[in-house]
């Protein structure tokens, strides 16, 4: 405040020990302090912008999908639909998945989600390749059990898949596991 | 490290005439509350932009969850307040600072009327000022019907209808600012699009002519 006593030299400085200066001490403390002042308002304002990403991941119920007893040896298309709660908004979002069951009478559920970039595939639809699923957008083709046979860089995902009182239930995507 | 960075930039753009000539200036001692405690109603012009600058950021913040849809509006500002972390303070920043800028920005129009500021050669910084205030008074109109509850419908039919009450222009002016023949969806996205696109912009350029006009012809002497 007041610039009588600016002029008071130290008389002697320890030896080998670096002083600091007044303007720098001042602009330490008034930095410090307007970073300090600052961070109440950027702090709320940063959190509450990440707040999606710390979100906990909820984990996935299962959903009927349909009775054991329809399940065949040649994939089959069932759809089912998915309570999604996106922020504010509430909605039902329809998913498919190509469920088969090999000879021992294992269940297993395909997502048609394509590895290579993200199309739709199905089961049989395209003459040149019988009995493979085949993804229309860049030809992306994978066998019975999802294994990737050309184009896609990784086999089709499965669900995953419980059975309970001759339904099958469905619940989380999850990488295939069946087949390398 | 910082220091580094900043010479090496400054080296190449010669950036520190600017900034010196924007922030290191010398503060005249009747404006100075440290000298006069009383000039603390020097303040408020600063306090005013201060504010701003929050209600702009916080601003920024809230589109990130906010949605201007009639189905929406509501869910997504009750969401962000209730579920996202920190959402009550930041809309808070927002819902306060809009009342506290208009105070703020009254004590300085008290402030250089009082001092007599506004007389020549600042009668242009003075009209200027004015219209910095209905922008500012736009802008909370504007912001206050985005949340769509009913305090906010009500309170711009009650705004739409003064604006209905212009002569001869009155009804064109409602149905400009209204987007229809209802107060609905297409009130609510053209009001959002004025309170954060059209009205920040002429803010933008207001301020700055304001503050240009400050530098130029330096703060008024003391009474």
């Amino acid at each position: 405040m007041s610039n009588q006593n600016d002029h008071h030299e130290p008389s002697e400085k320890p030896p080998g020990r670096k002083e600091m200066s007044r303007r720098q001490f001042l602009a330490y403390t008034l930095g410090g302090a307007t970073a300090f002042m600052a961070m109440g308002p950027v702090l709320p304002m940063v959190r509450f912008a990440v707040d999606p990403i710390l979100h906990k991941k909820g984990e996935g119920e299962f959903i009927k999908v349909v009775e054991e007893s329809k399940i065949t040896d040649e994939p089959q298309e069932f759809s089912f639909e998915l309570q999604q709660q996106d922020g504010w908004y509430a909605s039902k979002a329809t998913l498919t998945a190509w469920i088969r069951k090999d000879e021992q009478g294992k269940i297993y559920a395909l997502s048609p989600i394509c590895k290579h970039l993200g199309c739709t595939v199905g089961w049989n639809n395209d003459k040149n390749f019988p009995d493979e699923y085949h993804c229309p957008c860049h030809g992306a083709r994978y066998n019975k059990l999802g294994k990737n046979l050309a184009v896609a860089p990784k086999p089709l995902d499965t669900y995953k898949l419980k059975l309970q009182d001759g339904w099958v239930y469905l619940g989380q995507v999850e990488p295939n596991t069946e087949v390398k | 490290m910082f220091k580094s960075v900043y010479n090496w930039i400054d080296e190449r753009l010669d950036v520190t005439p600017i900034w010196r000539d924007v922030a290191d200036h010398e503060v005249p001692e009747h404006v100075n509350p440290a000298h006069h405690f009383s000039a603390f109603v020097y303040c408020f012009g600063g306090l005013t932009f201060f504010i701003t600058v929050i209600q702009i950021l916080s601003g920024m913040f809230l589109t990130m969850y906010y949605v201007p849809d009639i189905i929406n509006a509501y869910n997504s500002v009750e969401y962000l307040q209730t579920q996202v972390a920190f959402g009550q303070i930041v809309r808070g920043m927002h819902h306060w600072g809009a009342s506290l800028v208009i105070v703020m920005m009254f004590l300085h129009t008290m402030r250089v009327f009082f001092t007599g500021s506004y007389k020549a050669p600042r009668e242009m910084n003075w009209v200027v000022g004015m219209l910095l205030f209905f922008v500012m008074l736009g802008l909370g109109l504007t912001g206050y019907l985005l949340p769509w509850d009913n305090k906010a419908y009500f309170a711009t039919k009650v705004t739409l209808e003064i604006a209905n009450s212009v002569p001869w222009l009155g009804p064109i002016i409602k149905e400009f600012l209204q987007g229809g023949t209802i107060v609905g969806a297409e009130t609510l996205t053209r009001f959002f699009a004025l309170h954060v696109f059209f009205l920040p912009a002429v803010l933008l350029v207001l301020m700055v002519g304001h503050f240009i006009m400050i530098r130029r012809q330096g703060i008024s002497g003391p009474l």
